[in-house]
């Protein structure tokens, strides 16, 4: 809409309309952020500003037996990583081929990973538990209670999506580019890694940004695929603490939750730009 | 875009300069380098498929089997034909989705139709041949005292002794060898001190040693061994199980061994029910009327959060798309801040803001109105607070996706509205939101269904609580279908109902796949009227 210096939606009220939204986002942000300097765990006795600011609890992390902090966050961090390179790795392979060759199948394979891939995931709990418990059968590192299987599970997961997406941007590479290489005697596999990859690197971010900090907040799969608390990520971890316990474990789950929450922040703020051209393209071309 | 011609062209250019196996004459070292590679690549992992095979094939693993032969096969084809090159690139892709999506969903599918659960976890046959492994203590039955002892090897030996005929055998193996009295050991035997035969326990109650045809000797007390017969002989002929200690005679009635008086043996067996787990659904009062609750709580609850979400996303976007508006870009930033946390981290925190006695959310409001909310637990305000938290999670994206699809619209077609003398809101209504529709349309019911299984919010925040009184089925009055689907296959009361579960999974399944489709469709039908603008 057009907009001009003086409207009847400008001035005070529509700044007083963002601020109480700004004061909304920030809300729980502050007061966990201020119950963690806090150095009561009760819940009840916060206020907004602590009296005496400490870092006890954040102590607490490292040395508190039922809250094995640095462990979970490693393997959230470990499993959230490996499974986005993986899956930037694996799509970057199949987006390349349905883009760039012609064979039997190319039409409905692509059309049958949309299909399959409505089906969420999540739906097959049931199933991806059996399937590692018979698995852990023969090959005990890919069984339940087992990082592995998981990560195999959550890549599993978002392949469709992202060979996808990330075909629909290679498709705007020119072919021109691998066409010469290959005169000059490149093979299609060296195109591919040398000029294509390179060329192709936002939306390898995008797609290894987005991936990761999906799978850093996934809670159901884990929950039901990991059952040592050794193993747990930190979604699963953090859960069993506080439910039922936030009169008590107030101070620790918040000193638990800032850390836990800034990798994502930092990674987040930083790549801000490209995560949101990446939503927006991926909504514009849908 | 190239022209599919050029495509065509470009592709078959591909295909020639795929190299293949036979050139070896003319190969430049690093092509010679790469194909020794894929020799011996090809070789070890055509061995090793063909051992775990042949494992498999001794295993009668028939299903492993053959995803294993028609992987090995693709594997091959795909380094070795020229045709195949490209499921060079798919295949580890293909391999991986094929099994973590594609057999998950069979797989859920098919144990819809059965009874799979607690009490049903084994195939009729592993049920029967549990069964034929039980034993039962007759009474009166032969009991043997024993001496445990180790022999020069430091090899544990068991001498029993017959409390009823008093003779003695000599454990062998698996096996009860007689042996002539008075002394039948070898001299250099050590009896077993107290201790020790603490220490040998484990290893003596797991001893079960042959006694005739069919009986076995196991250890019956700690001081005892017994004879032990098999208490269930099943007849293959008949379909029947008899229990041979009281002669109660079982047949087998969807998944149970059932008795003529209708007593049920423990455990039983999962078995093809059809459409039963369906029926149940629609059928059982107790199960019918929560489950609908459930559903309907599922549309109302993913509709309200994509209404609230983009309403106010959409209005901030408006705002922040001013560019006479000042602090934009900090705006802008702030308000994002709930999309760069975590999401668990944050619907874990809310749960504790709006905790109803400690909680900060009932502090303020106790303050300022003097009243407190049993957010959480009570079926209306649960409902609430979830919706209340769902926006706060969603809107930064909605207008994240706003902000770009205002920014696309063309100012020339505002300057022509303000020319005809249309007012703001008429700018709005007729320029801005349906050109905004056309790219927002489909994100909008993405969103929909995305929050139709957002199970995270539902089970961290509320737990799905409280619960629904009377339900037979663990279902919540907040519970959406996923929720309700997780605590039926895994927190049930009863146990869990893995292919009860499952059937609700296949209803959703075909919800979530029925919106998508028209979402299909009618973002392409956008596109097209996009392209027409």
């Amino acid at each position: 809409m057009m907009y001009t210096r003086h409207g009847p939606l400008g001035g005070p009220l529509r700044h007083l309309m963002i601020w109480l939204t700004i004061a909304f986002a920030l809300f729980p942000f502050l007061w966990v952020l201020s119950a963690s300097f806090n150095p009561t765990n009760a819940l009840v006795a916060q206020g907004l500003i602590p009296e005496k600011a400490s870092l006890v609890h954040y102590q607490e992390l490292f040395i508190n037996p039922y809250l094995p902090f640095p462990r979970w966050l490693w393997n959230s961090v470990k499993i959230s990583g490996l499974s986005a390179f993986f899956v930037v790795f694996l799509t970057a392979f199949a987006a390349y081929a349905f883009s760039r060759f012609r064979f039997w199948g190319r039409r409905s394979g692509l059309l049958a990973l949309m299909l399959i891939q409505m089906f969420p995931t999540s739906l097959a709990i049931v199933a991806f538990f059996l399937l590692l418990m018979r698995l852990g059968d023969y090959l005990p590192w890919l069984g339940l209670n087992t990082h592995a299987g998981l990560i195999l599970v959550y890549m599993g997961g978002v392949l469709g999506f992202n060979t996808w997406l990330m075909k629909g941007y290679f498709d705007t590479i020119p072919h021109e580019l691998e066409e010469s290489a290959m005169i000059d005697g490149a093979t299609p596999f060296q195109a591919f890694i040398r000029i294509i990859l390179p060329l192709a690197r936002p939306i390898l971010a995008v797609i290894f940004i987005l991936t990761f900090i999906g799978i850093y907040s996934e809670f159901l799969l884990a929950s039901i695929l990991l059952t040592g608390a050794e193993q747990y990520t930190l979604p699963v971890g953090l859960k069993l603490f506080i439910t039922g316990e936030y009169a008590r474990r107030w101070g620790d789950f918040a000193a638990a939750s800032v850390l836990g929450a800034l990798p994502i922040m930092v990674l987040f703020l930083l790549l801000q730009g490209q995560i949101i051209s990446g939503l927006t393209r991926g909504a514009l071309k849908g | 875009m190239p022209s599919p011609a050029s495509k065509r062209r470009s592709s078959a250019r591909h295909k020639s300069t795929g190299e293949g196996i036979g050139l070896t004459d003319s190969l430049p070292t690093s092509l010679m380098i790469a194909l020794l590679f894929k020799i011996i690549f090809l070789s070890v992992a055509d061995s090793l498929g063909v051992w775990a095979a042949g494992t498999l094939a001794w295993q009668r693993n028939w299903g492993l089997l053959s995803a294993l032969l028609v992987g090995l096969t693709l594997l091959n084809l795909a380094l070795l034909s020229r045709r195949a090159y490209p499921l060079r690139y798919l295949l580890p892709g293909l391999v991986l989705f094929a099994a973590m999506t594609f057999y998950p969903i069979v797989y859920t599918i098919n144990i819809a139709f059965t009874n799979y659960g607690t009490g049903h976890l084994m195939s009729k046959e592993e049920a029967i041949s549990w069964y034929e492994r039980r034993y039962y203590q007759p009474e009166e039955g032969e009991t043997f005292s024993f001496q445990a002892f180790k022999d020069e090897q430091g090899q544990l030996k068991l001498l029993l002794t017959s409390q009823k005929t008093g003779r003695a055998y000599l454990a062998e193996g698996a096996r009860l060898l007689p042996i002539s009295l008075p002394d039948p050991r070898p001299s250099n035997w050590r009896s077993l001190s107290r201790s020790e035969l603490v220490q040998a326990l484990a290893a003596l109650q797991q001893l079960e040693l042959l006694y005739g045809e069919e009986d076995v000797v196991r250890m019956a007390t700690l001081t005892e061994f017994a004879v032990f017969r098999p208490q269930y002989h099943y007849d293959r002929a008949h379909d029947l199980l008899t229990d041979l200690e009281t002669g109660k005679i079982y047949r087998p009635i969807r998944g149970t061994f059932v008795s003529e008086e209708g007593e049920e043996l423990l455990p039983g067996f999962y078995e093809y029910i059809g459409l039963e787990n369906f029926y149940r659904i629609f059928s059982n009062p107790q199960i019918t009327g929560p489950f609908l609750r459930v559903f309907q709580w599922t549309f109302l609850w993913a509709t309200l959060s994509v209404l609230l979400t983009f309403a106010l996303g959409l209005t901030l976007a408006i705002f922040l798309n001013d560019p006479y508006l000042k602090a934009r870009r900090l705006y802008r930033s702030l308000l994002i801040i709930p999309y760069a946390i975590p999401g668990f981290i944050s619907i874990l925190v809310w749960a504790g803001l709006l905790n109803a006695d400690f909680g900060i959310v009932n502090r303020i409001l106790e303050d300022l109105l003097g009243l407190r909310l049993p957010w959480l637990n009570d079926p209306f305000w649960g409902k609430v607070a979830l919706l209340l938290v769902n926006l706060w999670l969603g809107y930064p994206y909605m207008m994240i996706v706003s902000l770009g699809a205002l920014q696309s619209i063309q100012p020339e077609l505002y300057e022509a509205a303000y020319v005809d003398g249309a007012s703001r809101w008429q700018q709005f209504r007729h320029v801005t939101f349906p050109i905004l529709m056309i790219s927002v349309a489909p994100l909008l019911i993405g969103s929909f269904a995305f929050n139709f299984n957002n199970f995270n919010v539902i089970y961290l925040l509320t737990g799905g609580g409280p619960p629904i009184a009377g339900a037979q089925t663990p279902a919540g009055a907040t519970d959406i279908l996923i929720s309700y689907t997780y605590k039926l296959a895994f927190a049930g009361r009863q146990g869990a109902e893995y292919g009860f579960a499952a059937a609700i999974t296949i209803l959703i399944f075909l919800i979530v796949g029925t919106i998508s489709a028209i979402n299909f469709r009618l973002s392409r039908r956008l596109e097209k009227m996009g392209e027409a603008l």
